[in-house]
């Protein structure tokens, strides 16, 4: 079925960002509401259907793929535009919210994309325009954080764009992106897996998440904790649904989370391994693949999306306002930052699956797959995660900003003060949609991809979630000194790229050039030297004994001589990179020939 | 309004820690004495107080393996990578 007209909300948001410079004084506040409002709009008009279909070259590009699936991660991507917008009205650089709009933009566009062609151009532009959101800070740091999640990403990216040709060559042609064969993986198959994988931070390429987004600015970090992991799990969801290796991969993601969060010391970073920690739930579902699981994943994902973005901006007031997000620096805000404690409290009750929130109501539907689905072992220790997650999440963090004893400078206590009121907004209505999950869960359960027949609310769940919540809660007490926060960093994969250049660096610097220098004078003394003294001999035999019949003969072999030098004098890494180009190219077309 | 309960809160910490024991042993009884177990996925779950234990010893071992992976070495200064 083909709509004579289709509008793609990402096309609203690509054009509403390329005319956000125009739009100044007083016209700029209701365009910057505006545009996400539409693009919204145009995702609840819509009907499950192929839209936007597009012929270019060999290929037919759907721009427009909708169904249960995709309307549901359409719907909550469109709605956090909404509230990050709001929460961002502030800022008045327009490049921001044009990164921002570019970004959410990519997400929705990866959402539709009926084909891995379309899937991967909007992938991109994901990964391009966040990288701005990190580059906004202005800072060094950020700026060579930034440079390390393009790099990352780029990566990633390369890793699709491989798994997607061979999966073309593989089956002769068809580019459009359903479910994958899981049950016999091939090397297009894995690569595939692993450009999503990496989106989704899973563990072991997990490590770019808090290195970003510890970095990024306060506004960009609410958009991009909620696009780029979920986008993931949606295309794992669609791809991958029943791949048994995600479902170790999400148990790993959600125990190593939960374990550097406890130990983090930067709330905004202690956010970021929660939401490798959370994203494990949805990726270990998918791996179980049932229809209670995608059902789980998906609504955690939304669920997800809501409180991740509320603790996001809760913490960001803060960052926003008093300056710094270290717990070693901040405590005892409640007297000056009450409405946002309160709402930042909705998100932590949210994260750590309270009864009437909306994570109690997502993910008990995982941990009930989990079990149906008799993966026992994953389903506890996902259980034993949740607890962490209260710990550290809905204890540990507001603990140690608005509670316990203050570690403010004095400066900082008096910058403290609740945020502007769209910040506050923003926070009101994040915490009203996690309360409505929560509490009137039809809402939610009525957009699920599959059928439900689930009943969250029932004594035994409720008598198991309080106990685990409620006995985590006197581990906590009992131990709460363990948990003081100390000004340090844990060391994380991430180690290996950002020690590994200095060590490339080193090896450059050093060995490397040594060598190239090693093998100039090497060739100077043994190639070089013999050369001029047979030129030379040449010569003499030339001028005496010939008496210049063939005198070009000398000036030609000393001519050569100098050429073999200077081809050898070149740079190194010229020759390395102009090889490692040659062999791509070499791969590509014996690719595209077979 | 917020500041002034948690500031009354905070004047009655030792009332409010009992309160919060005394619920934790209602929730305990509640789990051994009336809980309807017939929903449970797996046998280990009728022990009595099972959900009471795995939540406090889950709760332990993280910030016991937490703490240890820090104290062999993988926690460290802040400007670590400015070196």
């Amino acid at each position: 079925m083909i709509s004579d007209f289709w509008l793609h909300p990402a096309l609203i948001l690509i054009i509403g960002a390329c005319a956000v410079p125009f739009f100044r004084g007083a016209l700029r506040v209701p365009f910057l509401l505006l545009i996400p409002t539409l693009s919204f709009g145009a995702v609840l008009s819509m009907t499950p259907g192929v839209y936007g279909v597009i012929n270019f070259a060999d290929w037919e590009l759907v721009f427009g793929r909708v169904d249960s699936l995709s309307l549901i991660f359409a719907y909550i991507m469109a709605l956090m535009c909404i509230l990050g917008t709001i929460y961002g009205l502030h800022v008045r650089d327009p490049y921001q919210h044009m990164a921002a709009w570019f970004y959410v933009a990519g997400s929705l566009g990866v959402i539709f994309a009926g084909d891995f062609l379309v899937l991967f151009l909007f992938w991109e532009i994901m990964a391009f325009a966040s990288t701005f959101l990190i580059w906004f800070r202005g800072r060094a740091r950020s700026l060579a954080a930034g440079y390390r999640y393009l790099m990352v990403h780029t990566a990633g990216g390369l890793a699709l764009l491989a798994g997607i040709i061979l999966h073309y060559h593989a089956t002769g042609g068809d580019l459009s992106f359903t479910a994958l064969d899981v049950s016999q993986p091939t090397i297009a198959t894995w690569l595939i897996l692993i450009g999503f994988m990496l989106n989704a931070a899973v563990f072991p390429l997990h490590s770019w998440l808090p290195d970003a987004y510890g970095e990024a600015s306060v506004v960009g970090a609410v958009f991009m904790c909620a696009f780029t992991t979920k986008t993931a799990v949606y295309t794992l969801a669609r791809g991958f649904a029943g791949m048994e290796i995600l479902i170790p991969l999400g148990v790993i993601m959600a125990v190593v989370g939960v374990i550097y969060a406890v130990l983090e010391n930067d709330a905004r970073r202690l956010l970021a391994y929660s939401i490798i920690s959370q994203v494990g739930y949805m990726v270990a579902a998918v791996g179980i693949g049932s229809t209670l699981a995608i059902n789980g994943a998906a609504a955690h994902a939304f669920a997800h999306i809501l409180y991740k973005g509320l603790l996001f901006m809760g913490v960001g007031s803060v960052l926003h306002m008093t300056g710094t997000s270290k717990f070693t620096e901040l405590g005892g805000l409640y007297k000056k930052m009450p409405r946002t404690l309160l709402f930042t409290l909705v998100g932590c009750a949210s994260i750590a699956a309270f009864p009437l929130f909306s994570g109690f109501v997502s993910k008990s539907m995982i941990i009930s797959a989990g079990f149906y689905g008799e993966h026992y072992w994953a389903t506890f220790i996902l259980l034993a995660a949740s607890a962490g997650t209260f710990l550290y999440n809905g204890l540990k963090l507001p603990y140690l900003i608005w509670f316990g004893e203050s570690r403010c400078s004095a400066e900082t206590y008096e910058r403290a003060a609740d945020p502007p009121w769209h910040m506050q907004l923003a926070m009101g209505l994040g915490a009203f949609f996690c309360v409505l999950v929560g509490v009137y869960y039809p809402y939610l359960y009525g957009m699920l991809p599959n059928p439900v027949h689930y009943q969250p609310y029932n004594a035994y769940q409720l008598a198991e979630t309080l106990q685990l919540l409620g006995f985590t809660a006197l581990a906590f007490y009992v131990m709460r000194r363990l948990l003081l926060p100390i000004p340090t960093i844990t060391l994380d994969l991430d180690w290996l790229y950002r020690k590994a250049g200095t060590v490339f660096l080193w090896l450059a610097r050093k060995p490397i050039q040594g060598t190239d220098t090693a093998v100039n004078n090497a060739y100077n003394t043994w190639g070089l030297n013999p050369l001029m003294t047979i030129s030379r001999f040449w010569s003499w035999f030339d001028w005496h004994a010939i008496d210049g019949v063939v005198d070009g003969v000398a000036r030609t072999v000393r001519g050569v001589g100098d050429r073999v030098r200077h081809l050898q004098a070149a740079r190194i890494q010229v020759n390395v990179f102009t090889t490692v180009a040659i062999v791509a190219v070499l791969l590509i077309l014996y690719v595209f020939a077979n | 309004m917020i500041v002034d309960i948690i500031d009354k809160l905070r004047r009655h910490l030792p009332l409010l820690a009992k309160f919060g024991l005394a619920l934790l042993v209602v929730l305990l009884l509640w789990d051994i004495f009336l809980l309807d177990k017939s929903k449970a996925y797996t046998a280990v779950e009728s022990l009595p107080g099972f959900w009471s234990f795995f939540g406090f010893a889950a709760a332990v071992l993280i910030i016991v393996v937490a703490k240890t992976i820090g104290l062999i070495g993988l926690q460290t200064d802040e400007d670590y990578y400015d070196k």
